[in-house]
């Protein structure tokens, strides 16, 4: 976690000009809060941009807002591509008022970090195992971030790009032998 | 003779306690329930960051009366290879712990290295006893990037089919449910009667599961001649069985007994864990997918959303009952309003060309070779497309870069949030309801490990 000197130095991050606010009364009210957010409509759905330092504290608002429900958590590794190599994307859900909302952040390619939402949303426990689990991303603050679908001594992280289909040998347990 | 000491010795048995093992028998390192686990973690286990009425008292029993014990992966309760931690105190359960991936196979990294159109029989593959809305969910996304939409008879075919397709897994949940209970009769009827429904899938699609039906752009083929009698069959006799089943559980003691206020979950807690489907409509929130997200069409068709009360093993067994009523109103409905017309989109690039056109023209014989060589590409772009399947909200993420595979595809697949309810559903109870609570889940293992 970093310092709260290193906060500030962080956060100073110039916000979006004549960034275009969507029409919706609970989006624009969440929005208005963040200067930094960036806002698009991808296939007719809202997709916000979200800095990683601002992960946690936006993801509070979106719930005290209304998403009371976040159904997954996924990373999305793009390589050489983009400029930060992993984008996390959570998915919300808001009951209340029909609407769902996909935040994402990037993570670089050396240690990979972001918050965990647990904190906010306990259901995406599973979900941000399994991230970690396939991609390597740590989420900061999660109470049980360990491997979920496998084996625990498995190496690397399968659905990262560089991990090869069916190159590499299937791992079991270490076992005895009986001649 | 030396020989013979030999060869003993490579035997190297390990009998416990006479040597150091080699290997730890249940070395499965952080997987274990641990003794030092943080009060985060504990807090989270028994639900106590949602409000909730789960009294844990550390008071009572002392920590040498605990064991923990393995239910599973091969257990016959447990649907499938779901292994559970659990932590008991005499008979009471205290803590449990979910351990899954033994039936992991990597179908998210499958998906990378298929064409959008053999996507289909990936993602079919993941919850095998609702593999329509699998396809379904998946077709629907590869829809949404591409900006094609299907013709109404299409997705009349894919609304009645998805509606069987839920009967059918309903009709497994409640067999299982009722078997696990000790209703053992419940198993025969509950799978004869989803055999009918097989039997019309079967006739439709050729396969009675794993079907790569629904395909981006509409539906493989049209539905069979005489396909109308079979489903009025289906609508004729289920519910006269559904009778018999009330017959059967709604007033048997021991039904009642076995599932009434058992692994009871509220709606606070469903909601935060991200439990969807019958779990959540038993706690009463009133949410399904088809109400408020229609897709498909499915808003002209009139039906209504059961609801529980309590959020308990009944409550989760009388909503699938209620569902199944519910779905075969909708098959009724668009068996009788099935519109006329194409049964897939008239798109030359997404839609293979008619067989007949093959042997005829040049230009349709490469399109053909071309579809199911190269596929089709799909413009850059990503999407989330949910559908309302029998266990919850089904969600399909598809990330295109503009090739003909997909970049990255993901499931969002209830079986494994809704897997998160047991730890919270199991707290403080006894272990002799353990079977009960893991059914009214309804988990599918290969929607769980993908």
């Amino acid at each position: 976690m970093s310092e709260p000197g290193d906060a500030g130095v962080e956060r100073a991050v110039e916000p979006i000009v004549d960034r275009v606010l969507p029409d919706n009364d609970v989006l624009h009210d969440l929005l208005e809060q963040f200067d930094d957010v960036g806002w698009e409509v991808s296939r007719g759905q809202d997709l916000v941009h979200v800095p990683n330092h601002g992960w946690l504290d936006f993801a509070r608002a979106a719930h005290d807002a209304g998403f009371e429900m976040c159904v997954d958590v996924t990373v999305v590794d793009w390589m050489r591509s983009r400029p930060e190599r992993f984008e996390i994307v959570a998915n919300l859900l808001s009951m209340q008022h029909k609407l769902r909302l996909r935040m994402t952040t990037t993570a670089p390619r050396e240690q990979p970090t972001v918050a965990s939402l647990v904190p906010i949303w306990p259901g995406v426990n599973f979900a941000e195992r399994e991230a970690y689990d396939m991609f390597g991303v740590t989420f900061e603050g999660h109470p049980d971030l360990t491997r979920i679908l496998m084996p625990d001594e498995w190496e690397g992280h399968p659905l990262r790009k560089d991990f090869g289909v069916g190159s590499v040998p299937v791992q079991f347990k270490e076992s005895h032998q009986v001649n | 003779m030396s020989d013979d000491t030999k060869s003993v010795e490579t035997m190297d048995v390990w009998v416990a306690g006479t040597e150091e093992p080699q290997f730890s028998p249940t070395d499965e390192g952080a997987q274990e329930i641990s003794d030092h686990e943080s009060d985060a973690r504990l807090d989270e286990q028994f639900g106590r960051v949602v409000e909730d009425d789960y009294v844990f008292d550390d008071s009572v029993g002392d920590e040498d009366e605990r064991m923990i014990l393995n239910m599973g992966p091969q257990h016959p309760s447990t649907h499938g290879v779901l292994r559970l931690q659990i932590e008991l105190e005499g008979e009471i359960i205290r803590r449990t712990k979910p351990i899954i991936g033994y039936l992991h196979t990597g179908m998210e990294k499958t998906a990378e290295q298929l064409t959008f159109s053999q996507g289909g029989t990936n993602v079919t593959r993941m919850d095998y006893l609702a593999p329509f809305h699998n396809e379904l969910a998946h077709a629907l996304a590869v829809e949404r990037l591409l900006e094609i939409e299907v013709p109404p008879r299409a997705a009349a075919i894919r609304v009645l089919l998805t509606e069987l397709n839920r009967c059918s897994s309903h009709l497994v949940a409640l067999a299982t449910n009722g078997m696990d209970i000790g209703a053992v009769s419940m198993m025969i009827y509950g799978f004869r009667e989803r055999e009918q429904i097989l039997a019309f899938f079967e006739k439709t699609t050729g396969l009675r599961m794993n079907h790569n039906f629904i395909r981006p752009g509409g539906v493989a083929a049209d539905l069979p001649p005489g396909w109308k009698d079979d489903v009025a069959e289906i609508l004729d006799e289920l519910p006269k069985r559904l009778d018999q089943y009330d017959d059967l559980l709604q007033d048997n003691p021991i039904w009642g007994s076995r599932t009434r206020g058992v692994g009871v979950i509220s709606a606070e807690e469903a909601i935060a864990y991200g439990i969807t489907g019958p779990p959540l409509r038993a706690a009463g929130v009133d949410w399904d997918l088809r109400k408020a997200f229609p897709y498909s069409g499915i808003e002209q068709y009139e039906f209504e959303v059961p609801l529980g009360e309590h959020g308990d093993v009944y409550d989760r067994y009388r909503i699938r009952v209620d569902e199944i009523i519910q779905s075969l109103r909708i098959a009724e409905q668009v068996m009788d309003s099935m519109p006329k017309g194409d049964y897939r989109v008239d798109d030359r690039k997404v839609t293979p060309p008619p067989r007949a056109r093959i042997d005829e023209s040049m230009e349709a014989l490469i399109h053909h070779f071309k579809l199911f060589t190269e596929g089709f590409k799909v413009p850059p772009g990503e999407t989330y497309v949910a559908v309302e399947s029998p266990r919850g909200e089904l969600g399909c993420y598809l990330v295109s870069d503009g090739k003909a595979r997909p970049y990255r595809m993901h499931t969002r697949a209830p079986s494994f949030a809704n897997l998160q309810a047991l730890p919270i559903a199991m707290a403080d109870s006894l272990m002799a309801d353990t079977v009960a609570t893991i059914a009214s889940m309804d988990p599918v293992m290969g929607d769980v490990d993908r």
